[in-house]
This record gives C-alpha cells, structure tokens and sequence, in this order.
C-alpha cells in the first residue's frame, strides 16, 4: 500500500485498542454495541449520584445506616447500585474524631457502583504513594485542613475490599430532605479528600 | 470545594475543550471520566470481554498492577503517567496469556492502522470525538 503521509508513525494506544477491537470483532468476540452501551453507562448512569443517595440516606434513617455499616454491598443493592467492582464494599464513618480517607495503592480499586470510575488523580503515582506516607499533607494541599487532634485512617481498597467513606453530616442540615441532603454530597466526601459542607 | 489535584498532577484538560457548555465531555463531579474516545474504549472492551467470560477480571487486574508496577519502576519521577495506556497493556496481557489474539497479529493490525493517510486514522461510527 501507499502509506507515505503516516509511515514513520508507531502506532499509539489509540491504534492499538482499534487493532484490537478490530481482531476481537472478527472472533466474534465482542458486541460493538454492547461495548457503546457499557461506556454510555459508566459515563451517564453510574457516578457520585449514586454513592450521595447512599449516605443522605444514611443520615436520614438510621437503620439504613446500621444496615449499611454491616454489610456496604447489601444496603447499596437496595437502591439497585450493584456490578462490577462493588462486590465487597466497605463503609467506613467519618466522625469529630476520625477522618478516613480511601486509596489503592496497587492499581485504581474504586468503588464503581456508588462513585462511578475514579476522577484522574485518585489514579496517579503521587496520589497512590503520598496518601499513604503523608495524609495530612496531601489532604491539605487537597484543600482539606484536619485539626491535629483529627486521627486519620488511610483504607487500601483491593480486589478483596473496596472502601467508601460515609462523610461526616453537616451542622446545619436538620431540616434538610433526604433529596436536599443527597444533593451536598460530594464525591471527593465520599472518597474522603473533603468534607460535605452545608 | 474546587476540583482537587494532588501536588502538579491537575487532571490533563485539554485547553481547547469546552468545558462547561452543551458539547463539554463527560465528567463525574467535575472531573473527566476519559480523556480520549480510545480509553473508552478500552475501558467498555475489558469490562465487555469479562462479562463475556473471555477472562477473569481478577487475571485482568492481575495484569494491571503488573502494568501499572513496572512503568513505575522504569520511570522513577513518575512524569507523563497515563493510566488508560497501563490499563491498554493488561488488556493486551490478559489476552496474549489467554491465547486469544497474539502479539505479532495485534501489532500487524495497529501498525496498518497507523499507516492509514491522515484523516481515516478513526472510526467513522465514533461519536466520541471532542474535535471542533
């Protein structure tokens, strides 16, 4: 063939996933619809939406929250929040006392079902490895200064667990509806790099 | 609260992207969720081909922290990290290891790809695109 315009090029990780795409296509492998549909999902349906239903929620009823403290997986599945990556979550509360923030220091564990896919820096390398060294430090250059006297307790999520942080509720919110409530719930709360602010 | 960055690492936003009008991409809580249509897809064929049971998600993420460990052991400063291209890599892993596609025949494929002359180097059916 003439290729002169692009010969020189090396393919990049965008020819490199249609390469593949292409040689799974003909296996009969894949749906390339099915494959529209999983990513229209990911990026329509399933975010921090779902995961701020679950902790106003929460807040609101508190045998929901008993419930949701014994078992995450099963309370979010009352919603209909369930696939992949949500098989084992883990809620963990926030207090006066205690600040808990979640990482996976190995790859990117997040807790898809509830938090959607993880905002680019919960994947980086500086993340991953400074969280864990230096929370404090990373929280505040976050934007969240903790009060020394705060303990903080770093969750590594894994193929076994995946954490999610039941923030702290606001003063101020007693009147609030549950619907009210959801729409203050950050997902960096949720993640425990902040907290919910009335 | 602003959108949060740790350190120098802001989320790459590509300049020229309208962020907050009717074409702005998509993003979860001000964050983009793929910063180019192949990370997407990507993503939708390893989450597609372990729905499928073509391999296990857990052999899947096997590769990825395998993937993810030696970039980070060859590039100590860490500069330049794109997680999608580690996650491309355990794709690939996982189905060169499950003998599904092998490495001569996917790199035969994307080299053809890349020669294509400028302008046909994406799909017609991709709708993905943040071209203006």
């Amino acid at each position: 063939m003439t290729a002169i315009p692009h010969a020189a090029d090396r393919p990049g990780p965008a020819q490199r996933t249609e390469a593949l795409e292409s040689l799974l296509l003909e296996r009969g492998l894949i749906d390339p619809k099915v494959i529209d549909g999983l990513i229209n999902r990911y990026v329509n349906d399933v975010g921090p939406m779902n995961g701020a239903k679950v902790v106003a929620k929460a807040w609101s009823d508190p045998e929901y929250k008993a419930r949701l403290m014994e078992d995450g997986t099963k309370a979010i599945g009352e919603f209909g929040f369930a696939g992949p990556q949500g098989e084992f979550i883990r809620v963990v509360e926030n207090s006066a006392s205690v600040h808990n923030v979640v990482v996976c220091t190995l790859c990117s564990c997040y807790p898809w079902p509830v938090l959607g896919l993880p905002p680019a820096w919960y994947k980086d390398p500086a993340y991953r490895a400074r969280i864990v060294r230096e929370p404090r430090t990373v929280l505040a250059e976050m934007g969240l200064t903790l009060s020394p006297k705060t303990e903080v307790k770093v969750w590594d999520s894994s193929s076994e667990v995946r954490y999610f942080v039941l923030p702290e509720r606001p003063a101020g919110t007693a009147q609030m509806t549950e619907e009210e409530l959801a729409a203050i719930v950050t997902r960096d709360a949720m993640v425990g790099v902040g907290v919910v602010h009335a | 609260m602003p959108e949060a960055a740790v350190g120098s690492h802001e989320d790459n936003l590509p300049a020229e992207l309208d962020l907050d009008g009717p074409s702005s991409p998509p993003r979860s809580n001000g964050a983009l969720v793929f910063e180019e249509p192949w990370e997407s897809r990507a993503f939708g064929l390893a989450m597609s081909l372990s729905n499928a049971g073509t391999f296990e998600w857990e052999d899947f993420r096997a590769e990825l922290i395998r993937a993810v460990a030696t970039w980070e052991a060859a590039h100590p400063d860490h500069e330049g990290y794109r997680y999608y291209e580690r996650w491309l890599e355990a794709l690939q892993a996982v189905l060169m290891s499950k003998g599904v596609v092998t490495a001569a025949e996917a790199d035969t494929r994307a080299r053809a790809f890349a020669d294509r002359p400028a302008g046909h180097d994406h799909r017609h059916d991709d709708h993905d695109h943040q071209h203006h």
